[in-house]
């Protein structure tokens, strides 16, 4: 029960740091971007290789691989994505499954369409006995990773000059702009974090989640819900949100194996019926 | 709607009357001239023109009322397994088949539809996928009724009208999705052109002011989703009759994602649209998927990418252009 508990909270964790990039795009921008879940895949795979065939320490291998996805998020963002701001959804659904579409058969041509392993470090391996339950260390160690990556985030968001900004820049883009806010880079700057963020989840995530070309189209509901759900103001709703879901979904794999995924899409259409307030918020924002 | 559907929806240079006709003539023509000329290629043909129904249930939703819908495979599916489950219950009749797969698919069109249209655009367009993804993973796992994952298997259909037998070489099989097609079509023209259909277009130019107008929204876009889910229903369900078999994947994201991508590649809300992006779209995953799957799937990104950074207009567009230029040049 604890130990499942713990699993969900982990993964939980996990889909937050995977999916807060999106929250900002999405939630704050209004840019529905379904392919947000390819810059965790390029993250997943560049610490894959790093790790694997380079032999580079595990951790040196998990900042490598935020910063390469930061970098490709950037690189898009300037070229690609910006032309489609302010374009209808329509529009940004199709762009992005279309990236979604390129990113998975890049991977499978160039990495294979089997799923990605890796061996953890001693240090991360086993698992710790606490009273009634046996945590894995790597479960511990995700939770503390990403409990710091929320803290600082929201810290980053509530009393830093840059996360002022942000927020003014996303409550009123024109009056931000008026007050001599340089939107274009808050949001740009913005855009790196959240996929640099994506790509550290995509890394970690490769032990919990799994990684093969698939991953951003598998992972798109997760990351939709997390945003849909939590709402987008602040870093607290979708943390809620992702923790959430990912207790219900370990807990529903491993109580109701044979419903499987029906209680994750089930949840969703519920919530988003029962709270569609995120989302109006936003709607009203723009 | 912003932009670039006002865009789509400003009258263009019309290309004359004559050159359209003719354009028309030569489009279904080529249906029968491909009969005649190709026999081997039926049933790729087939493909054809179950893609192109699909497209133009799209083209009605999303083209004309606007609605962006990421989940438009569950009525297509639906459809699918309603007629791939009556063959095998042993009512393998046709078009009782159709009927039937049609109503089903409205029935959860119009139970579905409030949900979709409640909340603001992304809300709905996150609800069309959840309820997708809640069939597939339903009939992933009703293996007892659905054969799971392996696929229905024994759909047995009884003759067309009791005549045409389905034949080993896809020549009935063509000839009636043709049919259907065709008059299904036919029946798209009227409704489009009827005051419901201005109506539609009217609420994606602007639903505020048709509010204004008198207009009761909410129930038309209801009853064009349920329209347009029949239309998708209609498709599945001829796959599964033309085929024989109903596999997983007509309930797949993936089969959403494509729709959309004939409806893009061949020009939205416009009719003509969606049946040559269905056809540019299947002939050419035929051909290509052939080297490597993964070669196919780059470019149909890529396609995506370029087409909506470009704006939309799709091959019918690219076509008008080059007649409005033909035209100039001659003047």
């Amino acid at each position: 029960m604890l130990t499942v508990l713990i699993d969900g909270i982990a993964s939980g964790m996990l889909l937050f740091v995977l999916a807060c990039g999106l929250s900002v795009t999405l939630g704050l921008m209004n840019f529905v971007n379904l392919a947000h879940g390819a810059f965790g895949m390029a993250g997943g795979y560049v610490f894959v290789v790093l790790l694997n065939r380079q032999g580079w320490p595990f951790g040196a291998s998990l900042l490598a691989a935020t910063l390469a996805a930061a970098v490709l998020g950037v690189a898009l963002e300037r070229v690609l994505y910006r032309r489609l701001y302010g374009r209808d959804h329509l529009d940004q659904v199709l762009f992005s499954i279309g990236l979604v579409f390129m990113a998975s058969a890049v991977v499978d041509w160039l990495m294979g369409a089997r799923q990605q392993l890796i061996t953890l470090p001693g240090w991360l391996s086993g698992r710790i006995e606490l009273g009634v339950a046996s945590i894995g260390v790597y479960r511990l160690f995700l939770i503390l990773l990403c409990g710091a990556v929320v803290l600082a985030l929201h810290l980053g968001l509530v009393s830093t000059r840059f996360g002022s900004r942000l927020r003014a820049a996303v409550d009123d883009a024109v009056v931000a702009r008026g007050l001599g806010i340089p939107v274009e880079r808050v949001f740009a700057v913005t855009f790196a974090i959240g996929s640099g963020l994506a790509g550290l989840g995509g890394a970690l995530g490769v032990e919990v989640l799994g990684l093969d070309p698939t991953f951003p189209l598998k992972y798109m509901v997760y990351f939709l819900i997390v945003v849909a759900v939590g709402g987008a103001n602040t870093i607290l709703g979708p943390f809620l949100a992702a923790l959430l879901l990912g207790v219900v979904d370990v807990a529903g794999k491993y109580y109701v194996p044979e419903v499987g995924a029906f209680v994750i899409y089930t949840a969703m259409v519920v919530l988003l019926l029962l709270r569609p307030q995120g989302l109006l918020v936003k709607g009203a924002a723009r | 709607m912003s932009t670039a559907l006002a865009g789509a929806a400003l009258p263009r240079p019309a290309p004359g009357r004559a050159g359209r006709l003719a354009g028309k003539a030569l489009f279904w023509g080529a249906w029968i001239g491909a009969y005649l000329a190709f026999p081997d290629y039926l049933p790729l043909f087939g493909q054809v023109a179950i893609a192109a129904l699909f497209a133009l249930s799209l083209d009605l939703l999303v083209g004309y009322a606007g609605v962006v819908t990421l989940g438009h495979a569950a009525f297509f599916g639906l459809g699918a397994y309603v007629a791939g489950l009556l063959a095998v219950q042993g009512w393998g009749e046709p078009l009782s088949g159709l009927l039937l797969a049609a109503a089903a698919a409205a029935l959860l069109g119009l139970l579905t539809a409030p949900l979709v249209l409640r909340g603001g655009d992304l809300a709905g367009l996150m609800v069309t996928l959840g309820i997708a993804m809640m069939l597939y993973e339903a009939a992933n796992k009703a293996a007892w009724l659905t054969g799971g994952a392996d696929g229905l298997q024994g759909v047995e259909v009884w003759p067309v009208l009791g005549i045409w037998r389905f034949d080993l070489f896809g020549r009935t099989a063509y000839l009636y999705s043709l049919a259907v097609l065709a008059l299904l079509f036919a029946l798209a023209r009227l409704i489009v052109a009827s005051p419901f259909g201005l109506a539609l277009r009217g609420i994606r130019a602007n639903a505020r002011r048709m509010h204004a107008l008198g207009t009761p929204v909410r129930a038309r876009l209801v009853a064009a989703y349920a329209l347009s889910a029949a239309y998708a229903s209609v498709a599945g369900a001829l796959l599964a009759q033309t085929t024989q078999f109903v596999s997983l994947d007509v309930l797949s994201f993936q089969r959403s994602a494509e729709g959309l991508l004939m409806l893009v590649l061949g020009g939205l809300g416009r009719l003509y649209g969606g049946l040559l992006g269905a056809v540019v779209f299947v002939v050419a995953h035929h051909f290509l998927s052939e080297m490597t799957p993964q070669f196919w799937q780059f470019w149909i990104g890529a396609a995506l990418v370029v087409l909506t950074i470009a704006g939309r207009g799709g091959v019918l567009g690219l076509l008008e252009a080059l007649a409005a230029r033909l035209r100039r040049g001659r003047a």
